[in-house]
């Protein structure tokens, strides 16, 4: 038994929805109680779909148990395909009619239906949402590709997107994005999937000469049934930032037997000229600190560090399924990586942590709030703010720029923040008031904490543990006499040198003890 | 699968219905009974379904800690490889370590622990054996295959009232009012039993966990909310009598409520008017401006929260509007007869859902507004029909006179919106969604 507050990802039949939900011509049929029908408005409010999703669940009842559950699934079974005639069928059991056992799959066959059911056996108690979504797209790529020829001749530059899904962080700009950098490159882009696929369209896999994994998280496993029955090479570096988009075209190009060069679209990218602009100085050594799920994790921590030059101090993600490669990205930063879907033990280690930006899911977002640090949402589970109506794609060069504006905003801007400094004991602009533009970020000071004299920063603002009160007054009045932007690394360099040589409490001697120390 | 029957009052048959039901468990109702007991966790004892439901359906991720959680049951524990009942403690522990001011807690079933027979009254009553009095532990039902959304609240009543103690002379509660209302209201209802001189009236549930009201015979209870079938015929156990009345929504509504409480307690009719001659009045205003916009209106009500026939009869006798469809995921006959009684002969009522079927005969009707759940609201937008989400009547305050011009609002909202769109958007020409 696990406590929960919140939860990172939903059961294993929500991932098959929103296979399903991605798909044209498909629908699921869910053994499932009342009430588990909440899914749809994941949907259709938080998505803001126009259609309710294609699914229909038995809503069993208590008084049913007696009786036979098994009936009431073939019933709705037959009414769904002759109301939503699909090309088709899913059928499954939800977490409580997975204790009924009453076989789904099995009695799909026994209806005789004239089209493709597909059975999906997802262990709820045991897998989660992200799971369930990629083997449900496994189970339909293996239902609708196998026992089809692979054509003798394939064009060399043909390929299929596969992993986006409704439901996705940004997934519907993702591949508006990819697709048209592909093709600028001279690639064929036969089918997307499972987004906007139909079970022809999943037929037609194994048309083209190479997969392209955008999301390895729902896409992995049916690329590596491709490669082994069809012999189809697959590319699954993940486009998000400049280097690694560049590495993409690249690779796509080299597997479609092209030469290498540069994309019509980089002229697009703002982000590199922005990240070496003087404002962007500020950035260097921010301590970011990261969790997500594991492609935009491992994707956020290699931006950060390399192209907006902050240090990464923490990184994590909520899939065990992709600890090994959360774990070995973690390890390029000299970090242990934080693989956990307890939201608690993120908080604590955020804490811990101590970092100037946190970049994770809407509940790192609710923790980053309560510390008073800015952050930015990377992830999934997705929020309706993850719907935008503007264009926001993540990946790709126009990606990059989102990233850049997304990310660097919850901070306060260079200029911004060196005026605040130099205007740090006027009585109206002090350090402790937040710039203009953070209130959607950075609500104010908590009430007790209005009283607190000016010159509580970015750093000051995460609850320091029982360290906190081993500094003298005065070495505290000192401390506020460093810029705020290193005041933090101040703090922390001199509370190790303090720890380090048994010194306590804290004075003003040490600090400068400590300030000659770390210098050398 | 539909069978008619009389529903014994002037409305056409039931249609009765078994097929998709498009509405909330029971678990939903705790969104709004954690913010009301302020002193209780809520701790649901159920699977990742139930935390995701929680959290997205209803939490809609603005909690980052709410006072509600989830033991997620895992493989481990339906293996029997971990005994559930001490995995429970554990969690339970952890759970006031944390939390160590929550006075009550209340462990709730779902759908898989009810279909795995956890017996949750046992886990309740050793859970009290050690942390009672500093926690008091209590349990109910909240599952899917037993509730639907406000039934939810039904079953904590009920847990509540076989808890609560005995009246006695020391302690005498003369009236309960039982159903979960919003602080605003209480306090006008409150200043309202004043009015009228009536004392010793009680709210159940109460703000607090020690706040609970004795029960005993001669203790008169009246409903607030319409979905209570289970809590009054535990208040009826405990020799509580019921006054019978139609619900406090708008202006009738809330008169003919306060009418049967006054008449129980021999409060002299000049009494009466004195103390709601002037809310009636105010009430009476506020409703003016809303009904040029709600006569002769069609309405079609979705199931949702049992509250559609009041809600229904509001809008025909009080603001003209046409009612072409009242469902409900469940008809307590005798509770709902009264506003049943006050409906056009004829009209529509339907009990449980086939949402397909439902769905087919609302775009038949074609009405001006269709009252639904958040799940098809958004696509029947896109088909071009109005909707109004159901679920705030759950969530707004809308009992009582001064809230009547509120409840009028909430359905003249959509109406009003589509009006100030039409121009801007283009709406008439309408471009059709995938």
């Amino acid at each position: 038994m696990q406590l929960s507050m919140w939860t990172y990802e939903g059961p294993p039949h929500v991932g098959a929805m929103r296979v399903a939900a991605s798909m044209k011509d498909v629908h699921y049929v869910l053994h499932a109680p009342q009430g588990d029908t909440y899914a749809d408005l994941l949907f259709t409010m938080i998505e803001r779909r126009d259609s309710r999703p294609p699914v229909t669940y038995t809503t069993f009842q208590a008084r049913d148990l007696g009786a036979s559950t098994a009936d009431i699934f073939k019933t709705a079974c037959h009414d769904a395909v002759d109301r939503f005639k699909p090309r088709a069928l899913l059928v499954g059991a939800s977490c409580t009619a997975e204790l009924l056992q009453d076989d789904p799959g099995g009695l799909a066959k026994t209806l005789d239906l004239d089209i493709p059911v597909v059975p999906l056996e997802l262990p709820s108690y045991q897998k989660k949402e992200t799971w369930g979504a990629a083997e449900t797209f496994y189970q339909l790529v293996r239902a609708c590709a196998s026992n089809r020829r692979r054509p003798e001749t394939i064009a060399a530059n043909t390929c299929n997107i596969l992993g986006p899904t409704s439901l996705g962080f940004r997934n519907r700009d993702d591949v508006r994005e990819i697709k048209v950098l592909l093709e600028e490159n001279g690639l064929n882009v036969r089918v997307v999937a499972p987004l906007g696929a139909s079970p022809e369209d999943l037929a037609r896999l194994p048309e083209a000469a190479f997969n392209i994994v955008l999301y390895p998280e729902i896409a992995d496993t049916a690329a590596r049934w491709l490669k082994k029955a069809y012999g189809m090479p697959y590319l699954s570096t993940v486009p998000i930032g400049v280097s690694e988009t560049r590495r993409f075209v690249a690779e796509a190009r080299a597997l479609a037997g092209l030469e290498s060069v540069p994309s019509p679209s980089e002229n697009k990218d703002r982000l590199t000229w922005y990240s070496r602009s003087i404002d962007s100085t500020y950035l260097t050594g921010k301590r970011v600190f990261i969790f997500g799920d594991a492609t935009h994790a491992i994707a956020a921590a290699r931006i950060a560090a390399n192209e907006l030059g902050f240090e990464v101090c923490g990184l994590g993600t909520y899939m065990r399924e992709f600890a090994r490669d959360v774990r070995a990205a973690a390890k390029d930063y000299g970090l242990e990586a934080l693989i956990t879907d307890d939201h608690l033990v993120v908080e604590d280690a955020i804490i811990e942590a101590r970092p100037e930006l946190v970049l994770g899911t809407q509940m790192e977002r609710h923790i980053a709030k309560r510390l008073r640090v800015p952050c930015a949402v990377i992830s999934s589970p997705v929020h309706v703010q993850d719907f935008p109506a503007r264009y926001s794609p993540q990946m790709g060069f126009e990606g990059a720029n989102v990233i850049f504006d997304s990310w660097v905003h919850p901070l306060m801007m260079g200029l911004e923040e060196h005026l605040l400094s130099m205007f740090r004991d006027d009585f109206e602009f002090n350090d402790g008031a937040t710039a203009s533009h953070l209130h959607a970020h950075s609500p104010a000071a908590a009430s007790n904490q209005h009283t607190a004299p000016a010159g509580i920063s970015v750093e000051d603002q995460i609850t320091l543990p029982a360290s906190a009160t081993l500094w003298t007054d005065e070495a505290e009045k000192e401390l506020k006499k460093i810029p705020f932007f290193v005041r933090g690394k101040a703090r922390r360099n001199t509370e190790s040198f303090a720890t380090d040589n048994g010194i306590h409490p804290i004075t003003v001697e040490t600090l400068y003890d400590a300030k000659a120390h770390f210098a050398r | 699968m539909n069978q008619a029957f009389s529903a014994g009052c002037a409305t056409g048959p039931t249609i009765r219905e078994r097929g998709q039901h498009e509405v909330f468990c029971g678990l939903t109702s705790i969104i709004w009974l954690h913010r009301k007991v302020q002193d209780a966790f809520f701790l649901i004892v159920g699977s990742r379904t139930c935390a995701h439901l929680m959290q997205s359906a209803a939490g809609v991720m603005i909690f980052s800690e709410p006072r509600f959680a989830t033991a997620i049951m895992e493989e481990r524990d339906l293996a029997g490889m971990a005994d559930m009942h001490d995995e429970l403690d554990g969690v339970v522990d952890k759970l006031l370590a944390r939390r160590p001011d929550i006075k009550m807690l209340v462990l709730v079933g779902s759908c898989p622990s009810e279909v795995i027979k956890f017996d949750l009254s046992k886990a309740a009553e050793r859970l009290n054996r050690v942390h009672a009095p500093k926690h008091r532990v209590l349990c109910y039902s909240g599952s899917g295959i037993e509730t639907t959304f406000t039934q939810g609240e039904d079953n904590f009543l009920t847990a509540l009232v076989n808890e609560a103690p005995a009246s006695g002379p020391q302690n005498e509660t003369k009236l309960i009012v039982a159903g979960c209302l919003p602080d605003v209201v209480e306090d006008q209802f409150t200043r309202l039993f004043d009015d009228l001189g009536i004392e010793g009236v009680q709210f159940l549930p109460g703000r607090s966990s020690a706040a609970m009201p004795s029960i005993g015979p001669g203790t008169r209870f009246i409903l607030a909310q319409p979905y209570l079938g289970a809590a009054a015929a535990a208040l009826q156990s405990r020799g509580a009598e019921r006054i019978n009345s139609i619900f406090p929504l708008g202006e009738q509504g809330t008169t003919a409520w306060f009418k049967a409480i006054a008449d129980t307690f021999g409060v002299p009719e000049d009494r009466f008017e004195a103390a709601t001659a002037a809310p009636r009045k105010r009430a009476k205003a506020a409703l003016q401006s809303f009904l040029p916009w709600l006569e002769g209106r069609r309405m079609f009500f979705f199931p949702d929260s049992q509250l559609e026939p009041s809600l229904a009869r509001f809008l025909h006798s009080e603001t003209g509007a046409e009612i072409i469809e009242v469902g409900s995921p469940y008809l307590h006959r005798e509770h709902a007869a009264g506003e049943l009684g006050l409906l056009p002969p004829g009209t529509a009522v339907s009990e449980g859902q086939d949402v397909d079927l439902q769905i087919d005969r609302a775009r038949k009707a074609d009405p001006d507004l269709i009252v639904c759940g958040m799940g098809l609201a958004n696509p029947f937008e896109a088909e071009g029909r109005l909707t109004k989400w159901s679920i705030e009547f759950a969530f707004t305050p809308i009992q009582g006179y001064e809230q009547a011009g509120d409840l009028a609002e909430l359905f003249v909202r959509p109406l009003r919106r589509q009006s100030v769109l039409k121009s801007g958007l283009g709406f008439e020409e309408g471009a059709p969604c995938s």
